[in-house]
């Protein structure tokens, strides 16, 4: 290692070369995440629809438990779902744990609350608006509610956008559940952990560079899409 | 209240064949009433207390009265928003339509918000974009049928509401203060649409505290006050010589306790 210089060249030789090994890890993070990142809209959008326009005993203690599980740190993510799946868990015969399944199932847990409360929130506000309009055209509820998520589809996709950003970012639930195992369960963020360790620098950097890019994506997307969520043909 | 149960559109009229001098169906004296005795509770507050109101059928009605009189409220239990604690509604809800003071548009184009009332409204796929044609024409909107309908102007958002309103050819149309908060010229345009609405199948129910839209527009004046029907009269007879002390306090713009 020829130090510092020598790190950030060889990080771009790598980048350039679209490295095999660098582009393998790059792959295997997108695909997690996203599949983390739809498991929780499929399950996190309709919860958080039902929590704004139903009214049934124990919804705000529900909302309020899923408004602080938006903090949730991944490594108690990680260490849930490493319980339930471990060898002695009650998932433990399905053999789940150090693959990928498990990395989605663990980032889909820090993903979900985030994705049901924004939804909650963008639903709530809108049914207040909407109700008396959609009860006086006599819809049904669940034209109503595909009424209501259609118009909010701005603030849905800022969401899932979010939820996404916090699963590629984060490194204690996968590297928990995943066990950072080299070809196998090794994304961006475990493996730049590992390689820093290791005092090798290049691919980290190169790594970093990648999920900085992404990020900056993501958050210019988000940032986009509030504009013209709040924008005069929407607000 | 069901939705079944509905209004004749004109009581009284003889069936065909029949003689003028043998009524075998037994005419109405009077149109059933649409609401009847209605009370509406709230907080202790009797915001609507025995209300009874017969529509005619057909022409346009308008309700009168100051504010907290239950003229909105009064739309809102025709049109099945909301249920009152005592007296009979009789409901034709299926083919009611509520035109709100304040347009409630979706954060859709113009085109795709009477799409979307079509689609509540069970019309099949086909026949949409026809409907859709003839209510953008209707409205005069077909210039903007692709701008989205939030960025429109206060009076092409209220025709486009009250077109919208249309989409499910309403037998009945109640029309909130369209007009509250509208410059002289949209005005005249909701009014004229209005107009052209009561002239085919449709009746107007239109709440309105401005006499001169009333006298314009109206066929009759039902005037209310806390919540009860105090006085109801032809147009021009009510603007002119009101009976009751209220409304005759009412239309010189003096303080109704």
């Amino acid at each position: 290692m020829d130090g510092f210089s020598g790190a950030v060249s060889a990080a771009f030789g790598l980048l350039a070369a679209l490295d095999p090994e660098l582009t393998g890890i790059v792959g295997l993070s997108l695909a997690v995440s996203l599949g983390a990142t739809v498991t929780a809209c499929a399950l996190g959008m309709p919860l958080g629809a039902l929590l704004a326009v139903a009214r049934f005993p124990g919804r705000g203690l529900l909302a309020a438990m899923i408004s602080a599980l938006m903090g949730l740190p991944p490594v108690v993510a990680g260490l849930a779902v490493y319980l339930m799946l471990s060898a002695s868990g009650p998932l433990g015969p399905l053999g789940l744990l150090y693959t990928p399944t498990a990395m989605v199932i663990a980032q889909t847990l820090l993903v979900l609350p985030i994705v049901a409360a924004l939804t909650r929130e963008t639903v709530a506000a809108l049914h207040d608006e909407y109700d008396e309009l959609l009860r006086s055209m006599n819809a049904g509820r669940m034209f109503a509610l595909g009424t209501l998520l259609v118009d909010a589809r701005f603030a849905l996709t800022t969401a899932a956008l979010a939820g996404f950003g916090r699963a590629l970012a984060e490194v204690g639930a996968v590297m928990i559940v995943g066990g950072n195992i080299a070809h196998a369960t090794r994304v961006m963020t475990t493996a730049i952990a590992l390689e820093t360790s290791k005092g090798e620098l290049a691919l980290a950097l190169a790594l970093g560079a990648v999920l900085v890019a992404l990020s900056a994506l993501i958050h210019g997307a988000v940032a986009l899409l509030r504009n013209r969520a709040e924008g005069p043909a929407h607000a | 209240m069901t939705e079944g149960d509905r209004i004749l559109p004109f009581p009284g009229r003889r069936a065909p064949g029949e003689t003028s001098d043998a009524p075998a169906i037994p005419t109405l004296p009077e149109p059933a009433p649409t609401l009847e005795g209605v009370v509406l509770l709230r907080g202790g507050r009797r915001l609507l207390d025995g209300l009874t109101l017969r529509l005619p059928g057909h022409g346009i009605t308008a309700l009168m009265g100051p504010n907290g009189a239950g003229k909105s409220l009064s739309l809102r239990v025709m049109a099945g928003l909301v249920r009152p604690d005592l007296g009979q509604v009789r409901s034709i809800a299926i083919a009611t339509s509520l035109v709100f003071q304040r347009p409630v548009l979706l954060r859709r184009s113009v085109r795709a918000n009477l799409d979307h009332a079509l689609r509540a409204a069970r019309v099949p796929r086909r026949e949409r974009p026809g409907r859709v044609a003839e209510l953008l024409g209707l409205g005069a909107l077909e210039g903007l049928a692709d701008q989205p309908a939030r960025a429109l102007s206060g009076g092409e958002a209220q025709r486009l509401a009250l077109v919208r309103a249309l989409a499910v050819r309403p037998r009945l149309l109640l029309l909130d203060e369209p007009t509250a908060s509208l410059d002289p010229r949209s005005t005249a345009a909701i009014e004229r649409l209005a107009a052209r609405v009561a002239e085919e199948a449709t009746e107007v129910v239109l709440v309105t505290h401005d006499p001169g839209q009333a006298a314009r527009m109206a066929d009759r004046i039902i005037f209310m006050h806390r919540g009860r029907d105090v006085e109801t009269a032809p147009a021009a007879a009510f603007l002119d010589r009101p009976e009751t002390p209220a409304a005759r306090a009412y239309l010189d713009g003096r303080l109704l306790i």
